[in-house]
């Protein structure tokens, strides 16, 4: 990506003709493994990335070689509900056209990455014709909406899932571009295709939504521009209360930038969600900040404006007023791992996949492992907001041969992990990602370890703690919400998040800045001597740090 | 008022009486270094512009007023043939002969009636083939429009590679047909092998003897007759490499599956060395350290003994290490093997009809290796006479001097040869080893068959595989700096996309900056889009004849086995397509268009 200006961006979008830019001509381009610059901001509209292979790159160059540019592909998959056809051809495709793993991500979706420019459209195409399409999965755009997955289906959770499909649904492009250019579809007069609800030059910036089923905040709610926290009365759902302005993102040694959690708003009944959702979108389109990319976020213009004003502006379009919150209490942000059954008897199994990544290593055969079970299963699978996967809704009969299949592929590995292993995040970083400054997911297993040695020398050994690891202070892997979180900084240099709290409503101050692993180490040894001395019986790192007076 | 100039001039002189003037003015007082220099300096003017502009007319034709004393012609495809060819005519001029030195390319055949004595150096290549300049002259002489020649005195010297079938067929077929129309053969043609270097001094001092029984030559000796367009620089030459400093050595593809291919730029500051795009450089390399050891390891010989060849002494190991071929096998080295052994099978690979498997196993292997598979009992003395001397190598230019200044530039994709055991190739293994601020020895090779046309108003279209693109990189640099208005065009073909698509970031540079007009692609190994660059001149047929209609030039570079044919084939189709005409006419037109210099190879 280029140093493109936001006002760039901005005159890219509105000059795109419907996000259609020349990105036809990009792809039959045979000198470049590339796009156009322009191009690959539009790209993003359409799900997928432009990268390159950055270990290699600077060689390449010496070699009078482009970078090795490839493609991610990611995919819109509201609530992360797949079915075994789609995981089948997700995997299939991953094989031919990607580097050979797919990658779960902290929105419930997937991810190829690797693949080249002359096999984009024929993946982007097949995925389609498995009904899973690709659309807004990045850009400045309503992202793929988040939906908890539960433990076990409820009657809420079933009812929070088709709330999450209708409102990716409501807040699409409406463009035709996506099906000219990947799906030769006919084309479309842009008159035909106003986009009423995003506008001519889309959202200001990106725009994330979720929808939370207390008492899990596995959505981390308190993250997202536009939340939905499910209140279920007498077992069934009554509506939502709303949450505004969150989000994490932020740069390095910017104070105009920062990770803000989102405000608790009011109360709707479901019939009105879509309109809600309508009308905080439009009123982010027309007010969010587009000359600055880095302040453009609905939690900026919260913030600059004041929560009064987005209550009456919300209010005003809506032509009703909110009730105010209902009662609602979160316990935690993590994945249960293993088999839960459900009120109608069926089961539903969560396995652990460590950084999201679905790959054969070893005896590790995750990948090989979740085809030849996506062979056999008749139910769904659901990918969790922590980058984990429910095999969701088997027979209690057929529980014997998914439990052969985990076992044999080493997909079990939830049953002899320790718990800080169990909860990690790590976005995905280097070699690929473009704004990473330093390594995340390839950093995550070692450091890991060295924590949990830290946590048994003083003690603290098995005791659960949230750490996420962070390539860049963009915040995919949602550091600024963990108890202990390293958000890159450059090779081998990270700034130290301590304190989250386990429910999601608690951010991660920075405790210290531009620490190498034996620095952070050396910190974190005092402070887990401090903590296992001090705590009271059970209390998490975060709030032992907390009540200590350490963080202030 | 003309001033007279210091030495009689013979009766050709090209100048009329005021250019004379000015020339008796310009070399008045001039010392031997300055008017060695003026002769350089004229033989490099004519070399650069006047034999490419206008290649069928930069010499002056022989007429009846003033008959050339000899004519040499010569068709080379690597430049063996022009120096022997000028080797012959520094030693006719010495002699007091009036003498002129022709590429075939720029010899018109209808002067043929008009000569008197004509000596001919003619290569042939891949399957009997004549070098590209020189089909004119050829399918003149082998075509029903050739007159008989009765006045004609002719001697004919055949170069060749014994491991092809049709051996040395274009001089044979030369000589024989010059009998044919009734020309005197005054010395027999030998055929030379790819060590030539005995067997042409043999026919050299044949045509020394024949010249000295005849009569002395009436008028003045030509002393300022010839101007070649060629090698009066001093500055190097392959006897006398200069020492360049290697200023940067990098490989410039990736990955496994494709060759090491390596940028090397050179140094020439100090060296007064001069060349045109178009042109190669020399490269005198240094056969690998471990190679030589395995050589005389194989033999059982430890090297030390000293061995006298060619007036020198020095130790086996020296001339294993720096004087003689290691890497590359010829035929009469496996001749030499097989005389020397019970080696029934090598001898009979070496009779006819077995030429596809000799070359197979020439290709394959290195000395070392064939002492290890037909030992026989060796001598220092006798395994040094059997080895050709180490030849320079050759590598098309990547550079423009107008963009690298006194700089050379070049591509070399590392050679090994397998066998069982994996060898390198003695340059490519050389050049590899060469850091920056070592120093490489090398010469330049002028290529006047390969040069961009003088009109920069004139299109380009260059068409090339692997190291093949190096020449259209120093033509693309010299087009920009001259500000050419000229489009060009590029079509390349290499194996992976992604691994060997050389000079890459400087195509795209091209591209935008708008100096290529047009480029195309074709990788052979890149799954689900295989494709060769002769595929992309079907594709392309309409605009490349458009091309070539509005007066564009095709160059071609890379193998000349398959490639070149395979291109010369789409090229002929093409123009058969988008011309409307039968592929018969379309192929004669390329030919004519090879005549005239617009269709111009460089293959090897």
């Amino acid at each position: 990506m280029g140093a493109a200006s936001p006002s760039a961006v901005e005159r890219i979008k509105a000059e795109s003709r419907g996000l259609r830019g020349t990105i036809v001509e990009s792809l039959a381009d045979p000198v470049t493994g590339g796009i156009a610059e322009d191009d690959q901001h539009l790209l993003k509209f359409h799900g997928s990335y432009q990268q390159h292979d950055r270990d290699s790159a600077e060689a390449r160059r010496q070699a009078k070689l482009e970078p090795a540019f490839s493609f991610m592909i990611r995919t819109r998959l509201p609530g992360g509900f797949c079915t075994p056809a789609q995981w089948l051809a997700l995997d299939a495709l991953a094989t031919r056209h990607a580097n050979g793993t797919l990658r779960l991500t902290s929105r419930q979706a997937f991810q190829l990455h690797g693949v080249l420019k002359g096999d984009l459209k024929r993946t982007i195409a097949a995925m389609n014709a498995a009904l899973v399409d690709t659309i807004a999965a990045c850009g400045d755009v309503n992202r793929n909406v988040l939906a908890s997955p539960g433990p076990a289906a409820s009657p809420a959770h079933a009812e929070a899932q088709a709330w999450a499909v209708k409102l990716s649904e409501r807040l699409l492009p409406r463009t035709r571009a996506y099906h000219e250019i990947w799906l030769d579809g006919a084309k479309v007069a842009p008159a035909e295709e106003a986009e009423k609800i995003l506008g001519a030059n889309y959202l200001p910036r990106k725009f994330k939504a979720a929808i939370a089923v207390p008492p899990v905040n596995d959505v981390d709610i308190f993250a997202q521009d536009l939340g939905f926290i499910a209140i279920v009365e007498a077992g069934r759902l009554a509506g939502f209360n709303l949450t505004v302005g969150g989000g994490l993102g932020a740069t390095h040694g910017d104070a105009k930038t920062y990770p803000r959690l989102a405000d608790l708003v009011g109360f709707l009944t479901p019939d009105r969600m879509l309109a809600v959702a309508e009308a905080v979108v439009t009123t982010q389109r027309d007010f969010g900040d587009r000359g600055e990319r880095k302040h453009a976020r609905l939690k900026y213009t919260i913030a600059d404006r004041g929560l009064d004003w987005f209550r009456a502006e919300l209010e005003r379009r809506l032509g009703f007023a909110l009730e105010g919150p209902r009662p609602f209490k979160f316990t935690t942000t993590g994945d249960p791992f293993g088999w839960s059954e459900d009120a109608a008897g069926r089961w539903h199994l969560g396995l652990r996949i460590e950084s999201g990544r679905v790959a054969d290593v070893g005896d590790r055969r995750l990948r090989s492992g979740l085809a030849r079970i996506a062979q056999v299963h008749r139910g769904h699978f659901r990918l969790t907001p922590n980058q984990n996967l429910v095999i969701a809704d088997v027979e209690a009969g057929d529980r014997w041969r998914i439990d052969a299949l985990v076992a044999g592929y080493g997909l079990d590995a939830y049953r002899r992990s320790r718990a800080i292993a169990l909860e990690s995040l790590a976005c995905v970083a280097l070699p690929t990602c473009p704004l990473a400054m330093a390594e995340a997911e390839r950093y995550l297993p070692s450091v890991t370890a060295a924590i949990d040695a830290l946590m048994e020398k003083h003690g603290l050994g098995g005791e659960p703690l949230l750490l996420r690891v962070s390539g860049c202070p963009n915040g995919c892997s949602r550091p600024y919400l963990a108890e202990v979180a390293l958000v890159g900084k450059a090779p081998g240099r990270y700034n130290l998040h301590l304190g989250g709290g386990r429910d999601g409503r608690r951010l991660a101050p920075l405790y210290r800045e531009n620490l190498d692993e034996t620095a952070m180490l050396a910190v974190l040894d005092s402070l887990f001597a401090a903590w296992s001395a001090g705590r009271t019986p059970g209390e998490p790192f975060g709030d032992f740090l907390h009540r200590s007076g350490r963080l202030s | 008022m003309a001033a007279s100039l210091p030495l009689p001039v013979p009766q050709a002189f090209p100048l009329d009486a005021e250019r004379a003037d000015q020339l008796a003015q310009l070399v008045r007082g001039l010392d031997a270094p300055g008017l060695l220099w003026i002769s350089g300096y004229a033989a490099g003017l004519a070399a650069a512009g006047l034999a490419a502009a206008a290649p069928a007319t930069a010499l002056p034709a022989a007429d009846a007023d003033a008959p050339w004393t000899a004519t040499i012609v010569y068709g080379s495809q690597t430049g063996n043939g022009r120096r022997i060819a000028e080797a012959l005519g520094d030693r006719l001029l010495a002699r007091g002969v009036r003498v002129r030195v022709a590429r075939a390319g720029e010899y018109a055949p209808k002067e043929l009636a008009r000569e008197r004595r004509l000596f001919v150096v003619m290569s042939t290549h891949g399957d009997g083939d004549p070098p590209d300049d020189a089909r004119p002259l050829t399918d003149f002489l082998f075509g029903r429009r050739a007159s008989p020649l009765p006045a004609l005195e002719f001697a004919v010297l055949a170069l060749g590679d014994s491991s092809y079938p049709k051996y040395c067929e274009i001089g044979r077929r030369l000589d024989e047909r010059l009998a044919e129309l009734g020309a005197r053969r005054v010395v027999d043609r030998i055929d030379c092998d790819v060590d030539y270097e005995s067997q042409a001094s043999d026919w050299q001092a044949r045509v020394d003897a024949w010249i000295e029984q005849l009569p002395a030559e009436a008028a003045a000796p030509a002393r300022v007759a010839v101007l070649r367009p060629v090698a009066s620089a001093p500055a190097s030459s392959r006897e006398r490499p200069f020492a360049a400093e290697v200023l940067a050595n990098q490989r410039i593809t990736w990955g496994e599956g494709v060759r090491d291919v390596r940028h090397v730029e050179l140094s020439l500051a100090g060296s007064g060395i001069r060349y045109e795009p178009g042109d190669s450089i020399g490269i005198v390399p240094v056969n690998p350290e471990a190679t030589v050891a395995a050589v005389l390891a194989a033999a059982r010989l430890d090297g030390t003994d000293t061995v006298e060849r060619d007036g020198r002494q020095r130790t086996l190991a020296e001339w294993l290490a720096t004087g003689l071929e290691i890497t590359l096998v010829t035929r009469p080295l496996l001749a030499k093997f097989a005389e020397r052994g019970p080696h029934a099978g090598l001898a009979a690979l070496l009779q006819p009809g077995r030429e596809a498997e000799l070359r197979a196993l020439m290709t394959e292997v290195q000395l070392a290796d064939l002492l290890e598979r037909y030992p026989v009992d060796w001598d220092a003395a006798t395994l040094a006479g059997a080895l050709r001397p180490l030849a320079p190598r050759l590598y098309s230019i990547a550079s423009s001097a107008r963009e690298v200044g006194d700089e050379v530039h070049l591509a070399a994709a590392r050679i090994d040869t397998g066998g069982g055991s994996t060898r390198p190739g003695a340059a490519t293994h050389f050049l590899a080893g060469r850091a920056e601020g070592a120093t490489v020895p090398v010469f330049v090779e002028p290529n006047p068959r390969f040069r961009l046309p003088a009109d920069d108003s004139r299109d380009v279209i260059m068409i090339g595989a692997g190291t093949g693109v190096a020449p259209y990189r120093a033509f693309l640099q010299e087009r920009i700096a001259r500000g050419a208005r000229g489009r060009n065009w590029l079509l390349f073909g290499a194996r992976h996309f992604a691994r060997d698509f050389l000079y890459q970031l400087e195509w795209q540079r091209a591209q935008k900056r708008g100096a290529l007009a047009r480029i195309d692609l074709a990788f052979s190994r890149d799954a689900g889009h295989k494709a060769y660059v002769q595929q992309r001149i079907v594709e392309a047929g309409a605009a490349l004849h458009d091309w070539l209609e509005n007066g564009a030039t095709i160059y071609v570079c890379g193998d000349a086995t398959r490639m070149a044919p395979d291109v010369h084939a789409a090229l002929a189709g093409a123009i058969a397509k988008h011309g409307g005409l039968p592929l018969e006419s379309a192929r004669e037109r390329l030919d004519r268009l090879g005549a005239d210099g617009r269709y111009l190879r460089d293959v090897y």
